[in-house]
């Protein structure tokens, strides 16, 4: 599989047309699982964990599980390629970053992947555009009840799907709804509503999971509680809280228009000037920058543009994908340069008015 | 807003000081905040919460000679790592560990699906669980009718036992 190829697309699940695209980015499902009868993964030995590899990939296969799949075998892939594999949200930060036999298994459109020897033995996941918590959870549980005809997973009837770590253990899911919210940011009512989602014990995190930074406004909602409730219990509460927040971020940007209108064109149109003309750009300044023009693009200030450009110049001009469309590494100054280069031609034959 | 040290970028960290009884506010981007020594931090992870957890608890102590028999792992490893070593080890250490599945998330009951091959007593013991608790529920609201029906429900359940 030439990573390269996949540089210049984007997976179905950036297409920006699921429902409420405006503010939420994308969905995403995850299940945990492990299989019985091995420790976990940190006392598994190699081989048992090429064991796990052959195992999983095996029932994908036979059970023709995953639509035009592509496997790829991260104990064989450089760095740069799997910082591009994280980039475009197939694989975690925690596979990237580990050792030792470990896979992944995505379907072409990639909206399902499989990630074999992650912090557990096998994650489950589905992404969806916009808002479809229901729809990505039907296609994970239909993933995950395939694979139960062939694999065997740990499960205990007090405590559901064990899990390395406690806080995965029981349904072992987890659901992230991916959010833009610039204008509770601009209007600084953003850490009122982290308050109002704590309550409802869901997370915050960055864009790219567990601990990362909340560039350019983007924010992953997602429920923190795994146990003692069904799936369907878990993924209500995400469900109720989720419009509530959509409803506060369209509040504030309709604030913004009405009385800090120049404010807000100005920003809008100084961003785009920035992208169109600067001659090197890092990766925090393009993210910034990119979410003020995607926030203008949905309210109306901005013709000429569409939520796939935007969504093409997010993921196109992060470091990985900056350096596999190279084909090769770059330094950070260079990759600032080319990031800019990229910018330009993107932004080229777009006709913003 | 741009940020007020650079006038380049736009202002994504704001801060309030209090120094002599005077508020300072200060409006910069990430880069300047950062090279003023602020360090940013928004979000506490899970994993930093749990330890935390695991370090405060009192219970601890009486573990710390625990040992799960089939992966050798110790509560103290546990602790340290914040990672389980096998599915046993919610066995060996289920007593420190209720409580922290308890704070984490306000159970220590699985309700949610089960293995589609689970064998047919632990799906029928779940499912009475369920209806036990129903029961219970239905009592505690005084609906007498629906607490009537679940009861017989039960009765049916365990008296038709092994029938699969």
């Amino acid at each position: 599989m030439e990573l390269r190829e996949l540089a210049g697309t984007l997976g179905e699940w950036l297409r920006g047309d699921g429902p409420q695209c405006g503010i939420v980015i994308s969905t995403r499902v995850r299940l945990a699982r492990n299989m019985a009868g091995y420790p976990f993964l940190r006392r598994l030995t190699d081989d048992q964990r090429a064991d796990i590899r052959e195992r999983v990939s095996q029932a994908g296969s036979e059970l023709d599980l995953i639509t035009a799949p592509c496997l790829i075998d991260l104990g064989a892939t450089s760095h740069m390629d799997r910082q591009f594999l994280v980039e475009r949200h197939l694989i975690s930060r925690e596979l990237a970053a580990g050792e030792g036999p470990r896979a992944v298994l995505f379907s072409g459109s990639e909206t399902e992947s499989l990630m074999i020897n992650e912090e557990d033995h096998l994650r489950i996941q589905v992404m969806r555009s916009g808002l479809q918590i229901d729809e990505a959870w039907r296609q994970a549980g239909d993933l995950d009840d395939r694979l139960e005809t062939k694999l065997d997973f740990a499960f205990s009837s007090r405590l559901g799907y064990l899990t390395a770590c406690p806080t995965n253990v029981g349904t072992g899911l987890r659901a992230s709804v991916m959010m833009h919210l610039p204008a509770l940011v601009i209007t600084r009512q953003i850490e009122k509503v982290f308050q109002a989602i704590a309550r409802m014990r869901l997370a915050v995190r960055g864009l790219y999971g567990e601990g990362t930074q909340a560039a350019g406004d983007f924010y992953q909602v997602s429920n923190q509680v795994t146990l003692g409730k069904t799936e369907e219990e878990i993924l209500e509460t995400l469900s109720l809280t989720i419009p509530r927040i959509i409803q506060y971020e369209e509040k504030a940007r309709e604030t913004l228009a009405r009385e800090s209108e120049i404010f807000i064109e100005d920003r809008i149109w100084r961003a785009v000037g920035l992208l169109s003309r600067a001659r090197q750009i890092s990766s925090g300044e393009a993210t910034s920058l990119l979410s003020a023009v995607r926030m203008g693009l949905h309210m109306g200030r901005l013709r000429g543009l569409d939520v796939q450009h935007i969504n093409r110049l997010f993921i196109g001009s992060q470091p990985g994908h900056l350096q596999v469309r190279h084909g090769g590494e770059l330094s950070p100054e260079e990759r600032d340069v080319e990031r800019a280069r990229f910018v330009r031609s993107v932004l080229k034959d777009v006709d913003l008015n | 807003m741009q940020c007020e040290r650079c006038h380049k970028n736009v202002a994504t960290v704001h801060l309030t000081e209090i120094v002599k009884n005077e508020k300072i506010e200060k409006h910069l981007c990430e880069q300047c905040a950062k090279e003023e020594g602020y360090t940013i931090k928004t979000h506490v992870s899970l994993q930093d919460l749990l330890t935390a957890f695991i370090s405060a608890h009192g219970e601890a102590d009486d573990m710390a000679g625990a040992t799960c028999p089939d992966c050798g792992m110790s509560y103290m490893d546990f602790r340290n790592e914040g990672r389980f070593g096998c599915p046993n080890d919610y066995e060996v250490f289920r007593e420190a560990l209720d409580p922290l599945l308890e704070k984490v998330h306000g159970s220590v009951e699985h309700k949610g699906k089960l293995p589609s091959h689970a064998s047919e007593s632990q799906r029928k013991q779940r499912q009475l669980m369920t209806l036990r608790r129903q029961l219970r529920e239905a009592v505690d609201r005084e609906d007498y009718e629906e607490a009537a029906r679940l009861r017989d429900h039960i009765k049916e359940m365990e008296t038709t036992d092994g029938a699969a």
